[in-house]
């Protein structure tokens, strides 16, 4: 697996990623992006699951794969020890998104998040018209979806301010993947996809010593 | 063996013995001046022999893994659904080492054996072995299997632990451990089980002291009775509801202690066939193994410290309904192996099963198993 194979938003993130370092990605479906990182970034880490048959496509992959149940916590890892918590596209399907937040800075020295925006014109359309929205990103209707945490850009920039995170960056995607300028001024109204890169809350014990 | 069996499995398979005069020096500080190995294998060695796999038994299990020994064999050995052909631990293109521990009853030295210093059998005499003192013999028959290392060794339960114990003794010999339904050491609860079961045992008033041989009788009341206990923790309460549920053999109530219900007769069967094919003083010895059990305590109790010496690659499974040896266990071992930065998969499978899960054909568990191998 090369990067360039992977899906845009994993490119985009997988650019942020320095060669060699330590890699944890939660929800790493059949593991593609870890195996291509490892290909070309000499990254190590691990990929966390909970589906079966894409811990099989992990293993295929030849990536090291935990199951976990991201919703019983990541307790079982250190403070620091990764460089990188990845969560693409997973944040909406969790019991405590809050918490898990908090556990991926304190694991990670660096947190990449990506999420569906909630706030995209085409689910405002829906909701005008007195629907939960449907879009091609979105295929469930609410009563199969698994997706029971949705927020938009507006939300997420308020749950870091909230949190007091240190956003490092954000990027947007529309429905092709592509990084429109239009998309950068009104991410909130335009942006299919959001991604993140925090670092931890700048006022606390953990980044004062990283500072130091 | 059924022609449906027979194409399905290694076939007919014959146990082989080795005999080793270099003494050994056990654990717990006796030495065993010579002994016998008895194993069978399965596959092919190519020439590099690169494609060896260890399989380690679990408390009850023995040498015969996988195939029959005679065509009226009703049944196959204990591992032959994962074992074959086209399997998961897949016999065309793996060579297969599937050894009986010491202190064993299907064939290597053990208490049943002659024992050359008293001129009787061991019985009683035959000293604790530990899961290292397994791991040195086993290391000592790839010697003279001539195999320098072992593509993967692997286990379930008290095999799980020989594989983990593998991998931390002679990391240069194991490239991937496959550790399953195990625990880097027993809890407490477990400890209580196996006193339990030997005090079944060694109350049984044909028991003699352990030297029930020499009075031609074994002492059944108290193995079926540790047998019974085991199996029952070896199952899942929703396990066993789901086959027995409250049926019983006759409608209506005897009013007494005969068996009326189907797990009971269900117990009683499973422990006679137990009796007829196991030794007591085996069973004793196995479960105080599994006691002992406690790779880090060298270690200042830390694992992650005792896994920092490994340099396999590990699988770990458990079972969601295993509470003899539940998930939390092998999350332990998880846990110390990525605090270590070693490459490791697990996965916790779902079944009701229990801790037996592990010998049974669970689709998910065995396509795991399969896709795993597949990539060594």
């Amino acid at each position: 697996m090369l990067i360039k194979n992977l899906r845009r938003e994993h490119i985009l993130v997988a650019n942020w990623i320095k060669k060699g370092s330590r890699v944890l990605d939660l929800g790493c479906g059949d593991g593609s992006f870890l195996a291509a990182l490892r290909t070309e970034k000499q990254v190590s880490g691990y990929g966390i699951e909970i589906d079966p048959a894409n811990i099989e496509a992990c293993i295929k992959n030849s990536v090291n794969v935990l199951q976990t149940n991201l919703d019983n916590g990541l307790h079982d890892f250190e403070n620091d020890s990764f460089d990188y918590v990845v969560m693409s596209q997973t944040i909406q399907a969790i019991n405590k998104p809050y918490e898990v937040i908090d556990e991926m800075l304190r694991i990670g020295k660096e947190v990449i998040v990506t999420f569906p925006n909630m706030g995209h014109w085409k689910c405002r359309l829906q909701f005008l018209m007195g629907k939960m929205p449907v879009t091609t990103h979105l295929p469930n209707t609410w009563y199969s979806t698994p997706n029971i945490h949705m927020c938009t850009v507006r939300d997420f920039n308020n749950l870091c301010r909230e949190k007091n995170i240190d956003i490092k960056s954000k990027t947007f995607l529309d429905t092709h993947h592509n990084q429109v300028i239009g998309m950068q001024l009104l991410p909130n109204l335009l942006a299919e996809i959001a991604i993140y890169r925090l670092n931890q809350p700048l006022d606390s014990q953990k980044s004062d010593s990283s500072f130091a | 063996m059924n022609a449906n069996q027979a194409e399905k499995s290694i076939g007919i398979v014959i146990p082989k013995t080795l005999g080793f005069d270099q003494p050994l020096l056990l654990d717990s500080g006796v030495t065993l001046e010579s002994y016998e190995m008895c194993y069978e294998t399965y596959g092919t060695l190519n020439q590099d022999k690169t494609n060896a796999i260890l399989i380690c038994h679990a408390l009850s299990g023995d040498h015969h893994a996988a195939g029959y020994y005679d065509l009226k064999d009703k049944k196959p050995g204990w591992w032959d659904n994962c074992i074959g052909p086209g399997k998961p631990v897949d016999t065309n293109k793996f060579f297969i080492v599937s050894p009986n521990n010491l202190g064993g009853c299907g064939g290597s030295t053990g208490p049943l054996s002659h024992n050359p210093l008293s001129g009787r059998s061991y019985g009683p005499d035959f000293p604790i072995v530990t899961v290292r003192d397994w791991v040195e013999s086993q290391a000592r028959l790839a010697d003279k299997l001539e195999i320098e290392s072992w593509a993967a060794v692997m286990g379930g339960s008290l095999g799980g632990m020989q594989a983990l114990q593998w991998s931390i003794d002679y990391p240069k010999r194991i490239h991937h451990a496959i550790v399953i339904a195990a625990a880097p050491k027993l809890s407490t609860q477990n400890i209580a089980f196996n006193e339990i079961s030997r005090q079944a045992i060694m109350a049984d008033k044909d028991f003699h002291e352990g030297r029930y041989t020499e009075h031609n009788i074994v002492p059944s009341h108290g193995l079926k009775l540790a047998r019974m206990i085991g199996h029952v923790t070896y199952l899942s309460d929703g396990g066993l509801h789901a086959r027995f549920g409250r049926e019983r053999l006759e409608n209506n109530a005897r009013f007494g202690f005969n068996v009326e219900f189907e797990i009971e007769s269900y117990l009683r069967y499973q422990a006679e066939s137990f009796v007829e094919r196991f030794d007591a003083n085996t069973y004793l010895l196995m479960t105080r193994s599994l006691d002992y059990f406690d790779p880090a305590q060298n270690n200042n109790n830390d694992l992650k410290l005792t896994l920092a010496q490994t340099s396999a690659k590990f699988l770990v499974i458990s079972f969601s309904s295993d509470w003899r040896f539940a998930p939390s266990r092998s999350q332990e071992i998880v846990r110390a192996l990525t605090d270590c930065e070693k490459d490791v998969t697990y996965s916790e499978i779902k079944s009701e099963f229990g801790h037996d899960s592990f010998l049974l054909p669970i689709p998910d568990y065995h396509r795991l198993l399969h896709a795993y191998l597949g990539k060594i």
